[in-house]
């Protein structure tokens, strides 16, 4: 399945947010979304699940999803958005029951999710007592456990220390190397950008229009922090944001 | 011309400015305030510069509980009031939550509701009794419904107050895995809420008790309330010491229960 936005535009009262954005979700392949704050690429996800509706253009799902998905569109937020009153199997089982998913077929489901984000030992665990890397683990599970055709990740790494943000972007790279998955990665964050995009879209500011869209042909599990063909494909990147993220910076907020 | 490098410098500690603003509270020393205070009264009334009209002395007070209890006399005044508590808390609590969440829920619903709440939320309940007397008949129904009626107001106040702060990003996640409306509701936004609606749930009990006196003031045989009221108008110090220091007890439970619903419902806060 792949998702297409066509003449996408986007309004907030009086402010616009985003222009005539033509975009396709290729299947199996990670698109990056950069652009300065305000550049409305968190609206942009919000479209292509389903969450908001743009004021013109069309959002469509091109194909049908596998019949084994529970759940074809499913966002990574960058709060985690786990209930803190469930415990992390809990949180999963939610979704599946609420599914109609038979109990048994629901705990294979979790105990699988959970080994392949190496969370078995945490399974009974709460929130409470999790890192923030765990935390975002734990939702990168539940979003595995509905089986996605997209997944739709709002700076999932944006609210994690550097460290942690390493490491949760290999086991990325890992988890999409063993299966590849279809997903748009929105982020403010160049680095993540070139290591884990195949196709990287740059904003521009409000509006947010198409800049550029840089294609990267090394594959994800060769890449490293620093490949000099990826620093100068980021240097790129941020000589076409820097003026605009400078212009964004000095804006006043208004609305 | 001194040289500086030469010169030792003066060492003293960095001083210390933090702390404070984080109060605790050693549960003995709450006892310790009742010990004193009461105490002192005992102290006061037979050393004799209180008079026993002023206050009554605390052995005598105890004295009249501990006959009270001996007698039977406790629990068939205390049994009704409980009754009284338990229906009309229970009304009261019930259809406020209830109400609270629809009002946190739908629009019409808190447009057309949120002003009536403000409305009836200052009248003094007690003011109504004889309306509802009229409508419930002066036996038990009017009184649960003062009561209920009482409940009602903060209740509903506290639960929507709770719903309206319910973290937003987690009810997007459930949309955003498409879960039913009914899961959103039942298994995000209330356990969401509970925080909330527990406390709100203090405050509305306390309101109960007081409730509950103003209900015994018409046509009760028996029950703490309607006790006490007999023994003011009698001037019975005792007595009237005695019936408030059980609703005073009674509250003190009624919290404690409160709590300890707290800790085991809300033990995943952090």
């Amino acid at each position: 399945m792949e998702l297409r936005l066509e003449g996408v535009s986007h309004c907030y009262g009086d402010v616009e947010v985003i222009r005539n954005i033509d975009l396709s979700i290729p299947k199996g392949r990670i698109v990056c979304i950069v652009g300065p704050s305000g550049c409305g690429k968190s609206t942009l996800l919000r479209f292509l699940g389903g969450l908001e509706r743009p004021t013109s253009g069309t959002v469509s799902q091109v194909g049908e999803p596998p019949a084994d998905s529970i759940n074809p569109l499913t966002y990574v937020f960058q709060d985690f958005a786990l209930l803190p009153w469930r415990t992390v199997e809990g949180n999963i089982s939610l979704i599946l029951s609420d599914h109609g998913v038979p109990k048994k077929r629901a705990d294979e489901i979790i105990s699988d999710v959970l080994a392949r984000t190496k969370l078995s030992d945490f399974r009974k665990a709460l929130p409470k007592q999790l890192s923030g890397g765990m935390k975002q683990r734990v939702a990168i599970a539940r979003a595995l456990a509905v089986n996605p055709a997209v997944l739709l990740m709002d700076e999932p790494l944006s609210a994690l220390d550097s460290q942690t943000r390493e490491l949760l972007m290999d086991d990325l790279v890992d988890l999409w190397t063993r299966s590849p998955f279809t997903a748009v990665y929105v982020t403010h964050n160049l680095a993540e950008a070139v290591r884990l995009g195949h196709q990287i879209v740059v904003l521009s500011r409000r509006p947010g229009k198409i800049n550029e869209v840089v294609e990267i042909d090394t594959p994800l599990a060769d890449r490293s922090a620093t490949d000099p063909e990826l620093e100068r494909t980021q240097q790129h990147l941020w000589a076409l944001m820097r003026a605009e993220a400078e212009a964004a910076d000095m804006e006043l907020i208004d609305d | 011309m001194t040289d500086i490098a030469t010169q030792t410098p003066d060492v003293r500690p960095v001083e210390f400015r933090g702390g404070g603003f984080r109060p605790s509270s050693p549960r003995w020393v709450g006892a310790l305030v009742f010990v004193l205070l009461i105490a002192f009264l005992e102290w006061g009334t037979r050393a004799g510069f209180i008079s026993s009209l002023t206050v009554p002395r605390p052995s005598d007070v105890f004295l009249t509980l501990w006959d009270l209890a001996a007698s039977g006399a406790l629990w068939t005044n205390l049994a009704p009031s409980l009754m009284r508590l338990l229906v009309g808390g229970t009304i009261g609590a019930t259809v406020g939550i209830a109400v609270g969440v629809m009002i946190g829920l739908f629009s019409f619903a808190r447009a057309g509701l949120v002003p009536l709440v403000a409305a009836i939320f200052p009248i003094p309940k007690i003011a109504l009794l004889p309306l509802f007397v009229i409508w419930f008949g002066i036996d038990e129904a009017s009184k649960y419904a003062l009561i209920a009626f009482g409940t009602f107001t903060p209740t509903v106040v506290s639960t929507y107050g709770a719903v309206d702060n319910v973290d937003r990003s987690l009810i997007r996640m459930g949309q955003s895995f498409g879960l039913r409306w009914s899961t959103v509701v039942f298994r995000i936004v209330l356990p969401g809420a509970m925080p909330g609606i527990l406390s709100g749930l203090r405050v509305s009990l306390a309101i109960a008790i007081i409730l509950l006196v103003a209900a015994e003031m018409l046509g009760a045989e028996h029950g703490i309330g309607a006790y006490i009221l007999q023994a003011g108008s009698l001037y019975d110090l005792e007595r009237l010491f005695a019936g408030v220091t059980i609703l005073s007890l009674l509250g003190v439970l009624l919290s404690a229960a409160v709590g300890a619903v707290e800790k085991h419902v809300l033990g995943w806060r952090t």
